[in-house]
């Protein structure tokens, strides 16, 4: 039998048995690794499991997820379709159903302009941070507001949903960094004025609660401006949500300057290094570094508290979910609104949070001095 | 700025301190310092802890203000400017006790940094010659890593390289070998020693009197913020005048 040692089909390499690599072999390792630790790790799934499996079974198993009106839900399970029948308007707000497409181009270029920021291996991160501090905030402005160029106007008081609630967000992070940063040197400053500038303007934004500062920018300043000077609403409200989470942002840069020895400032005193190049180039890449649980822990904050402008009439996300809510084709479904919102924050302050880490290790460079 | 235009040549002295005094609050921590520095003189400066070593040459480059008496650097006065003040320490290169690397930058771009915003060189340039440093204080190899990656006597050649960059007429040591642990003290010193034969002009803290012996043209001695004694290496240990000179040199040299 001279065949019997060929084959005429080659066998793939097997793979290895389960319990050596992937899942198998880390539920292994971390949480049966003895007696009490699997013990552990019985109960604590099986509470698990007890507590989310009817969240799961109503959101997921028995929820109903198409058609386009009440009729459509079973009632067994969530009504999804609550959502997917007003996700436009959810998206967009009140924005003009033609001029959507401007929307659409600045949330791609958007979501462009970020990947190329944060995607290490993109090469050009100079040209990203030139386009996105300089041309993407034209463009947005001239896309999202219009007037111009044979574009449609479309007023402020027409945005609304994720739009309105990323462009809040935006511009109160863009913003609030920068002159946080300034305000944490001025802190530090040996001049006595702009220190005492910069200690009174934290303390004044970070002594009052932040619905306060939005009442008074949509009630109170208008009182103390003259009428023509006609203030858009969401104009006001970016300018407080700004300035209120830039003294928040200042405490916390100051607490990252604090932490950097003396020594690398005198260090760059004796290369000759003047006062904006030492802290531009020295102190503050340090400070930032180490405080980037801090910074990203308040834009989360400040990304949350955007649907705080509700309260001053305009229609963030969560706005205008609640008002779906008050729709008598829609009534009954508040819980199906509000998880669903829950979720659409917390995929954004998650991602943020888990980008911070990988940028943290990135930026490790061997333990310090 | 014309009177301040540094004249580089001719018999000026490097460093001319005239009836220096300090005080921090009511603690008065140098009194009434005259201390002059030829150019390519080599000056130890040692003295017990808390003597005012430190803030004496921490004065010369301004990293810490002076209350009374003039400091000329290089026939520049020093002033409150904070122009003339940047123009002295382009001049003055100083090295740290705990070499205050930047850690977040690599052992090279530490050299380019102030050769680049400071000197506005060319890349290129700036890098040719921070390797030429490196490669003077045997660390080219390491190049590319970080601070937080090398030994003490590494990163403190690095810093000497990193001051170096810049060509100063002047270099301040500031204790650079007392982090250091004993094996790691000789490569440091090396360094500065062959930096003393080449002709600069050199101002070091230190208590490592073999150094001094090798080195220096002039050893000082402070106590409690006065220039108590200065005389040329071989007087200063063989024949010190003073009992607390003395008293010194017995705790130090060990009998
Ligand atoms: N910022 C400061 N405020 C108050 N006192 C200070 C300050 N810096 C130093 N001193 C005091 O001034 C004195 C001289 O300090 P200096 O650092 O110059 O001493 P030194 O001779 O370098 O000592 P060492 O050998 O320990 O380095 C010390 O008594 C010290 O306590
Ligand atoms: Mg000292």
């Amino acid at each position: 039998m001279a065949g019997e040692s060929m084959r005429d089909v080659m066998i793939e390499a097997r793979r290895p048995p389960n319990a050596h690599r992937g899942v198998l072999k880390w539920l292994q390792r971390n949480l049966f690794n003895g007696p009490i630790n699997s013990v552990v790790s019985v109960v604590t799934i099986g509470v698990l499991l007890w507590v989310l499996w009817p969240f799961v079974q109503w959101a997921l198993i028995q929820a109903d997820w198409l058609g386009d009106s009440r009729q459509a839900c079973s009632g067994e399970g969530a009504c999804w379709v609550f959502i997917s029948a007003r996700f436009e308007s959810i998206i967009y707000g009140f924005y003009p159903e033609a001029a959507r497409w401007r929307v659409d181009i600045v949330f791609a270029l958007m979501a462009g302009l970020l990947a190329w920021l944060a995607i290490p291996r993109i090469p050009g991160k100079r040209w990203a941070a030139v386009i996105a501090v300089v041309g993407f905030p034209i463009a947005a402005y001239f896309l999202l507001l219009g007037g111009h160029f044979g574009l449609m106007h479309v007023s402020t008081r027409n945005w609304g949903g994720l739009m309105l609630t990323l462009t809040v967000a935006t511009i109160g992070i863009v913003g609030s960094l920068p002159i946080g940063i300034i305000l944490a040197l001025g802190r530090r400053s040996n001049m006595p004025l702009v220190r005492a500038v910069s200690v009174v303007f934290i303390e004044f934004w970070r002594g009052v609660p932040l619905i306060t500062v939005l009442f008074m920018a949509s009630v109170m300043l208008p009182l103390f401006v003259p009428t023509e000077v006609e203030f858009d609403k969401l104009l006001r409200a970016l300018v407080g949500i700004m300035l209120f989470w830039s003294a928040y942002m200042a405490e916390v840069i100051r607490g990252g300057l604090q932490a950097i020895p003396s020594g690398q400032d005198e260090a760059g005193k004796a290369l000759g290094l003047g006062y904006w190049h030492r802290m531009g180039l020295i102190v503050l890449p340090q400070a930032l570094k180490l405080v980037i649980p801090g910074i990203v822990n308040t834009f989360i904050a400040l990304f949350k508290d955007t649907s705080l402008v509700l309260i001053i009439g305009l229609f963030d996300l969560l706005a205008i979910i609640r008002a779906g809510l008050t729709d008598s084709d829609w009534l009954g479904f508040a819980t199906e609104g509000y998880v669903f919102a829950a979720l659409v924050f917390w995929v954004f302050c998650f991602s943020m949070s888990r980008y911070s880490q990988y940028i943290e290790k990135r930026l490790q460079t061997g333990h310090t001095n | 700025m014309s009177q301040a235009t540094a004249t580089s040549h001719g018999d000026t002295p490097m460093i001319e301190m005239t009836g220096l005094n300090k005080w921090y609050g009511d603690f008065h921590v140098l009194r009434d310092i005259d201390l002059t520095v030829k150019r390519g003189e080599r000056i130890v400066v040692c003295g017990p802890s808390g003597s005012g070593k430190s803030t004496l040459i921490r004065c010369i480059n301004h990293l810490e203000t002076h209350q009374q008496g003039e400091i000329v650097v290089n026939g520049v006065p020093m002033t409150q400017d904070v122009k003339r003040i940047e123009q002295i320490r382009r001049n003055v290169g100083m090295v740290f006790q705990h070499f205050n690397l930047f850690p977040h930058l690599s052992v090279l771009e530490n050299c380019c940094l102030s050769q680049t915003w400071v000197q506005k060189k060319p890349r290129a340039e700036a890098e040719k010659t921070a390797m030429e440093y490196l490669e003077r204080v045997q660390i080219a190899d390491q190049a590319y890593k970080y601070p937080g990656q090398l030994s003490g006597g590494q990163q403190q050649r690095v810093a000497i390289a990193r001051a170096l960059c810049m060509r100063p007429e002047v270099m301040l040591f500031d204790e650079p070998t007392s982090a250091l642990d004993p094996e790691m003290i000789k490569e440091v010193l090396d360094v500065m020693v062959e930096l003393a034969r080449e002709g600069m002009t050199m101002l070091c803290v230190t208590h490592e009197m073999g150094f001094a012996k090798t080195v220096a043209d002039r050893v000082i001695f402070m106590d409690q913020g006065q220039i108590i004694e200065e005389a040329p290496p071989e007087t200063f240990f063989n024949n010190p005048r003073s009992e607390r000179t003395k008293l010194f040199l017995s705790q130090i040299l060990g009998h």
